[in-house]
């Protein structure tokens, strides 16, 4: 007869998940992704007491470091960057887990004492023999980590669990991440290959679901019967900043087109998943994902850039060419913006407008479903002048929430119909209060919960639709020059105008 | 914060959309209305208390102060919306005979269709439910640690009159322990056969606690008294050896299980406003503490 622990009641709510006897092994503990995102996301999961008893933390890298070195860079990246406050006995809790594996990827040895100490914890501090290996790595040393902990006895255990966490980027390519997915199907379980698009873990991107699907409202108009379009948007302030090492050759519509605005958008065009887990979503995401297509004169429906020097937000700041490390004729674009189509009968004939860059006017991400003229205004051609389209915007961040825009009259006028916007806001103070998308991916992954992870379906299908649109650009033409602070290059005007649209100032 | 002297339920209400207006309509988003019950000496400190807990609820917080109930009623009330607020607030204090009536001075004031709470930071009266105030409220806060009179029977006279809606922060206090007591089992998947709860002499979480154990474990749990702070330890007994957390100082715990190190795990002991804002995350019956209660009840 199987156990049924008599604590726990399903309808006992108030009790959080904890993650069961684990640890965690980082890869790569120097890099901004560690100290910026998981250890602060660590720290604040145990504040918050969501880790177990014991959890332990070993840190693998190529340092001549001891395990107090490792416990000062964790606590120095915890006191700058972690959401919740400083506690003493939170901080003496997980320090006593921690642990500093030194060595090189190749290393034979340095897996053997990565072993070893895997082993001494579960036996000290009883993580049971469940560990999560977080590559936070470029992708390219991806295979041989994945080899090593193969050789290594490390990637099975008999009686528990193990995992690894990957980052984008997932290949650059299909072939290449059809290659990347080898890699480590070889070596995991597909249920323990868990790719983080820290998108997905973002409170906002999850209420896409809840205000869709737990509404009446919203869903009679989600077709193309009264969706005009959609524009979805990620626009960043700042340049590339040290990362041309990566961002060469990649480009925005690698770097986010294929991860987050796809996935953004498979969220807000799927249809209702029969339940929430991650098996149903998967389904559905998967489905639309195949039902995308191109439009057929890609030179006509896309539009890249390439942030110019000059001033932006009363600052100097130079052009990408001149970025340290950027070749002077580099081609990479750090503006991209592609129309997709769905071929289902809830989408026909309703574009979706993806964007996103680099040195832009502000620094947003939002999905704006801009809506059909009424069919006929009773009103006179000069009262409705300053009435535009209905809009439903979703704001993914900053200034969390949704905004409905549509008309209304202008009092003490005759009849004078303008725009007004109703605005729901997760609120200034309300955020403090949502924890970072982080947090919940990391529990996630200590829980074994993979709803809001991409699965490696869904990473070949977004190449697929990405790959034809890369091609044609690398074959010809070059990125457009776009003034920095500005909403991107007049070819991403001009490929709207076509169609008779305008692309929303977010 | 405005003053209004002698005044009624609608210049309160206008004077809360004036505010608005003046602040540029911040607290567009308010999800409920909180009442809060309490005296003079202690009002300030509740409504800093509220205020906190509406971080995470945007609320029109209510805080009513029940003066004398003798002679010429009189309303008197400070409004505002204010730095730091999630939402809005007004401190109504009421004389005279419109005591008996605080319901017909908060009942226009209660936000549209949106849910009602309320919280009383002490003294709750015996029948929360039956309470004018309290029945215009969907979910029914009261704490048995800080009543000031007859602190022994608090708890039971809160599970006498205790119908869905009722809650206290007994029980809120609880919720770390009773999750980490929970993933204790998720990890050693044993039959516990007795269990022992230790805490200060007059404790009501702790007899909430042991009740809880009882009903789920289904052995005894016995009590014993320790000098705190609040619950201090909890064994449960297993073939293979007890798990044990204790906590002395109120912040850090040690965790004992059989075959496992000791380890020790952060256990704070939570301000008002996180359980108040633990309490306002759900506004429906909490089925897991009528059942605790009722157990309580039948003891008796």
């Amino acid at each position: 007869m199987s156990y049924v622990n008599p604590l726990r009641q399903e309808e006992d709510r108030r009790l959080p998940r904890i993650a069961g006897p684990c640890g965690m092994v980082l890869f790569g503990v120097t890099g901004d992704l560690s100290r910026k995102k998981v250890m602060p996301a660590i720290y604040d999961l145990a504040n918050r007491g969501l880790l177990p008893p014991g959890f332990s933390l070993i840190g693998f890298a190529r340092r001549d470091w001891a395990n107090q070195d490792f416990a000062q860079i964790v606590h120095d990246s915890v006191k700058e960057y972690a959401r919740t406050e400083f506690r003493e006995e939170v901080w003496r809790q997980l320090a006593e887990g921690f642990r500093f594996v030194s060595g090189d990827f190749d290393d034979d040895a340095a897996f053997d004492t990565l072993r070893r100490t895997i082993e001494e914890l579960d036996q000290v501090r009883g993580t049971g023999g469940n560990h999560a290996f977080y590559l936070a790595i470029p992708p390219g040393f991806f295979g041989v980590v994945a080899q090593q902990l193969k050789e290594h006895g490390l990637a099975e255990s008999e009686d528990a669990w193990r995992r690894v966490v990957v980052e984008k980027p997932f290949g650059h390519d299909l072939e290449s991440a059809r290659e990347l997915n080898g890699t480590l199907d070889a070596v995991f379980k597909p249920g323990s290959i868990f790719r983080i698009d820290h998108y997905l873990g973002k409170e906002t991107v999850q209420n896409i679901l809840a205000t869709r699907f737990a509404n009446t409202m919203f869903e009679p108009l989600w077709n193309a019967n009264y969706v005009d379009h959609v524009q979805i948007t990620m626009a960043e302030d700042v340049g590339i900043g040290g990362r041309a090492g990566y961002y060469d050759g990649i480009g925005a519509a690698r770097d986010v087109i294929q991860n987050h605005l796809l996935q953004l958008m498979s969220l807000v065009a799927m249809e209702e998943p029969t339940s929430f887990d991650a098996e149903a979503l998967r389904v559905e995401k998967q489905k639309l994902l195949s039902s995308i297509s191109l439009p057929k004169r890609l030179d006509l429906a896309t539009a890249r850039g390439q942030y110019a020097a000059g001033w932006a937000g009363g600052v100097h700041v130079p052009g990408f060419r001149e970025e340290e490390g950027i070749p002077q004729r580099s081609r990479t674009e750090t503006y991209a913006a592609i129309k997709l189509e769905i071929e289902t009968r809830r989408w026909a004939g309703v574009p979706f407008y993806l964007r996103t860059g680099k040195r832009l006017g502000r620094r947003v991400t939002e999905v704006a479903v801009v809506f059909k003229r009424a069919a006929h205004q009773p009103f006179s051609a000069t009262s409705v002048e300053d009435l535009t389209q209905n809009a439903l915007v979703i704001r993914v961040q900053p200034d969390e929430g949704m905004t409905l825009r549509f008309g209304s009259k202008v009092p003490g006028t005759q009849m004078e119909i303008r725009d007004v916007n109703m605005d729901f806001a997760y609120g200034g103070s309300f955020t403090e209060a949502s924890p970072e998308a982080y947090e919940r991916l990391i529990l996630d992954v200590l829980l074994g919960d993979p709803p809001l992870f991409p699965r490696h379906e869904e990473v070949e299908l977004s190449w697929k639709i990405l790959d034809p649109i890369l091609d044609r650009w690398e074959a010809k033409g070059t990125p457009e020059q776009y003034a920095p602070g500005t909403w991107g290059p007049e070819s991403a005007d001009a490929m709207l105008a076509r169609d008779g649209r305008v692309w929303r100032r977010p | 914060m405005i003053e209004l002297t002698d005044t009624t339920s609608s210049a309160i209400a206008a004077e809360f959309i004036r505010a608005r207006t003046r602040a540029g309509s911040p607290a567009m988003g308010m999800v409920m209305t909180l009442i809060v019950v309490v005296d003079e000496d202690r009002a300030e400190a509740a409504m800093d208390n509220a205020r906190k807990a509406t971080h995470e609820h945007p609320a029109r917080v209510l805080g009513v102060v029940l003066g004398d109930a003798r002679g010429a009623a009189q309303v008197n009330a400070q409004v505002g919306t204010g730095a730091g607020w999630g939402g809005e607030a007004a401190v109504i204090r009421l004389e005279g005979e419109v005591v008996k009536h605080a319901d017909s001075v908060v009942l226009p004031l209660l936000l549209p269709d949106s849910p009602v709470a309320i919280w009383w930071p002490h003294d709750p009266p015996d029948d929360p439910a039956a309470d004018p105030l309290g029945r215009l409220a969907k979910r029914r806060i009261t704490d048995a640690a800080e009543v000031t009179r007859g602190k022994t029977k608090a708890l039971a006279v809160q599970c006498t009159s205790y119908v869905a809606g009722n809650t206290d922060l007994a029980w809120t206090r609880l919720t770390p322990w009773r999750a980490l007591l929970a993933a204790a089992l998720d990890q050693h998947e044993l039959k516990v056969t007795s269990a022992k709860v230790s805490s200060e002499r007059i404790s009501p979480s702790a007899e909430l606690l042991a009740a809880w154990l009882k009903r789920r474990l289904r052995v005894e749990v016995t009590r014993s008294s320790s000098s705190g702070p609040g619950i201090t330890e909890v064994v449960m007994e297993t073939k293979e050896g007890p798990i044990r957390i204790s906590r002395a100082d109120g912040r850090l715990a040690t965790f004992t299980s059989p075959e496992r190190p000791d380890r020790p795990i952060a256990l704070k002991r939570r301000k008002l406003p996180e359980l108040l804002a633990e309490e306002l995350r759900r506004l429906d019956e909490d089925d897991v503490y009528a059942a605790t209660i009722r157990s309580l009840k039948r003891r008796r």
